[in-house]
């Protein structure tokens, strides 16, 4: 009876000398690897910086012109612009100006990051079932494992600030857009690829002359996902040393002051619908060639 | 065949299933479709087909859906690779080419158009039109030059910048004809090409291609469900059935003598009128006059039969020369049989 009513686990002694090996060894891992590794994210550390004070430093009706041009050149409307620019403002006047540069840096570098990792990958998963077939667990893991148990590894490895943050966000952001990169590859018409074989096209042809260019509104919906779960990881982040608005709404969590944390809250939520519609309206743009199609 | 052929199909094969080669002699004993089927669980797509296509002609391969038509045609182009058999194009084997020699087989000497036209929604017409020579890899310039030329042609002037789903079916066609035609290749592979447009335009695009074609005198290789479609275009028609040739010949020759009571069934509703020509009837003596060539169609030929002296014309062939005389009698009970 005792068996049943008892889970057969291991013992407490053997599992606290399993966990106290584990640590031991990775702790004997970060000692020996953790400042090559450190030096490996140096130039990233060093881009991130600069482009931190690039956005501090400028004068900020020069980065609200900026801001403005480009929601324009995405958005292609004047309303939307106009919206961008206002709202900027509104969180410069409400006295987020600087950590809304900080929280604007480090999205952008972690988008960038993510695409240039996040789109290859892709292909490489849409060009090979195989690929597909190891990533696509990763992919999983990486969704789904609470932020706070990969920051514990992260951390140990290169201790606490901007880099560490950054790749916190960037494991957590990068899986839409690997994943719609290979979607959308894969659901390109069968006929229109064939055509193109048919013609002599060869597979790097095909892949830039067809295949990327028709799955773009599926990439551009990657993109976007990415940003707004990058978005969403700014406060977690902010608790491994990360500038930005996330560090207000920490305090303010910590300390019980709801005007503190609603305002740094709202200026996520706005960041996030500008980034949004300005992404989203540049993908539609991509595909004037739809428009006509009922006709 | 005295002319040497500019694509040689041999004794081909496709068996699509987990392990083709391990049935494949099998099917070459005999084993039918459907038995192949229930007992190995492969499908039998094409079953010892050998077709010989001369140069300049109009091939077409008929047969309803599932006998194998489009299996064949991509076969051509290696699109799809055979269990076994021999594919020659200009006395050239297919299925020894390397990846590089099939690209430019593909790129210089075939050309394809699709029933779904194949077209890329992201181009515009001019781009799409221009595609097959940029994959050769000439400049954008002299691809749109000659792209242009095309478009001209196939009578879409003025319709360079739209994107292709802005066009009705038919225009989309024409891009794809437009962009099959503008690489220049020998052989044109047609896939269907005008099942999917209603039948006017379908008519005015068999028009188009026969127009073309008495210019252009490419190897077309034309594939189609419908009798009447390929009775009009074919020089020579095979007829394909669960992925077997089950008769090749003219148009007449099939009309005239079906190989079974299958083909027989097909041809029991065409205007055979406008199918068998004089040629194929001639009997007897001829009269002076009047004087018809021999391709003239029956239907044609019934008003001057009906008013020639004791109801006989006299056949010319294309030299000229008398051949024999046609009555009609004879033509009328050709037409009714």
């Amino acid at each position: 009876m005792d068996f049943l009513t008892t889970f057969p686990s291991m013992g407490r002694a053997d599992l606290a000398a399993l966990r106290r090996g584990i640590d031991a060894s990775f702790r004997d891992f970060s000692r020996e690897w953790g400042e090559a590794i450190e030096a490996f994210f140096h130039p990233l550390l060093r881009f991130l910086v600069w482009f931190d004070n690039l956005l501090l430093n400028t004068p900020w009706p020069i980065i609200l012109g900026v801001i403005g041009l480009l929601v324009w050149a995405g958005s292609r409307s004047w309303l939307m612009t106009l919206g961008a620019v206002a709202a900027f403002f509104a969180i410069g006047y409400f006295g987020m100006w600087r950590d809304t540069m900080s929280t604007l840096a480090i999205i952008s570098v972690a988008t960038i990051l993510c695409i240039a990792i996040g789109i290859p990958l892709g292909i490489l998963m849409a060009r090979s079932n195989r690929a597909q077939s190891i990533i696509t667990p990763v992919l999983d893991v990486m969704q789904t494992i609470p932020s706070f148990v990969y920051l514990i590894p992260v951390v140990m490895l290169l201790g606490i600030g901007r880099v560490p943050g950054l790749i916190a966000v960037c494991i957590y952001a990068l899986p839409p857009i690997v994943r719609l990169t290979n979607l959308g590859i894969r659901l390109v018409d069968r006929d229109v690829l064939e055509a193109a074989t048919a013609f002599g096209a060869s597979s790097w042809q095909k892949l830039w002359g067809v295949q990327i260019p028709l799955a773009l509104p599926n990439i551009f919906a990657g993109i976007n996902q990415t940003i707004m779960m990058a978005l969403a990881m700014v406060v977690i982040a902010s608790m491994i040393g990360v500038q930005g608005l996330g560090v207000p709404v920490l305090r303010a969590i910590s300390n019980q002051y709801l005007a503190l944390g609603v305002m740094n809250g709202l200026a996520i939520v706005v960041l996030a619908i500008i980034f949004d519609r300005v992404s989203q309206r540049y993908g539609q743009r991509l595909q004037a060639h739809r428009k006509g199609q009922n006709q | 065949m005295s002319q040497t052929p500019k694509i040689k199909i041999r004794n081909l094969y496709k068996i699509f299933g987990p392990a083709p080669e391990k049935v494949l002699d099998q099917v070459r004993a005999g084993l039918s479709k459907d038995a192949l089927l229930a007992q190995t669980n492969h499908v039998l797509g094409i079953n010892n087909v050998s077709i010989d296509i001369p140069p300049h002609g109009l091939q077409v391969i008929m047969g309803l859906s599932g006998s194998g038509k489009s299996t064949l045609i991509r076969h051509i182009n290696r699109l799809i690779d055979p269990t076994a058999g021999e594919i020659v194009i200009d006395g050239e084997d297919v299925l020894r080419m390397s990846e590089t020699r099939l690209r430019d087989l593909r790129r210089f000497t075939t050309s394809m158009v699709f029933q779904k036209f194949g077209l890329l929604p992201h181009r515009k017409i001019l781009q799409n039109v221009a595609y097959g020579l940029l994959v050769q890899g000439k400049s954008t310039q002299e691809a749109e030059a000659r792209a242009r030329e095309w478009i001209a042609r196939v009578g879409l002037d003025g319709y360079e910048n739209h994107y292709p789903a802005q066009l009705s079916g038919g225009m989309q066609q024409r891009v794809g004809l437009a962009r099959a035609l503008a690489t220049d290749a020998d052989i044109l592979l047609m896939d269907e090409a005008f099942s999917a447009l209603d039948p006017l335009i379908r008519t005015e695009m068999q028009g188009i291609l026969l127009e073309l074609q008495k210019e252009l005198h490419k190897t077309i290789v034309f594939i189609t469900h419908d009798l009447d479609e390929a009775l009009r275009l074919g020089d020579n028609i095979a007829i394909l059935r669960d992925g077997a040739v089950i008769q090749q010949g003219s148009a007449q020759d099939i009309v005239l003598a079906p190989a079974d009571a299958y083909i027989r069934d097909f041809i029991k509703d065409i205007n055979r009128g406008r199918v068998l020509r004089l040629g194929a009837l001639v009997k007897g003596p001829a009269p002076e006059a009047p004087v018809l060539p021999d391709d003239t169609m029956l239907a044609d030929a019934l008003m001057t039969l009906s008013e020639a002296p004791q109801q006989r014309v006299a056949v010319a062939d294309k030299a000229g020369k008398v051949i024999g005389g046609v009555d009609l009698k004879t033509a009328i009970r050709a037409i009714h049989a």
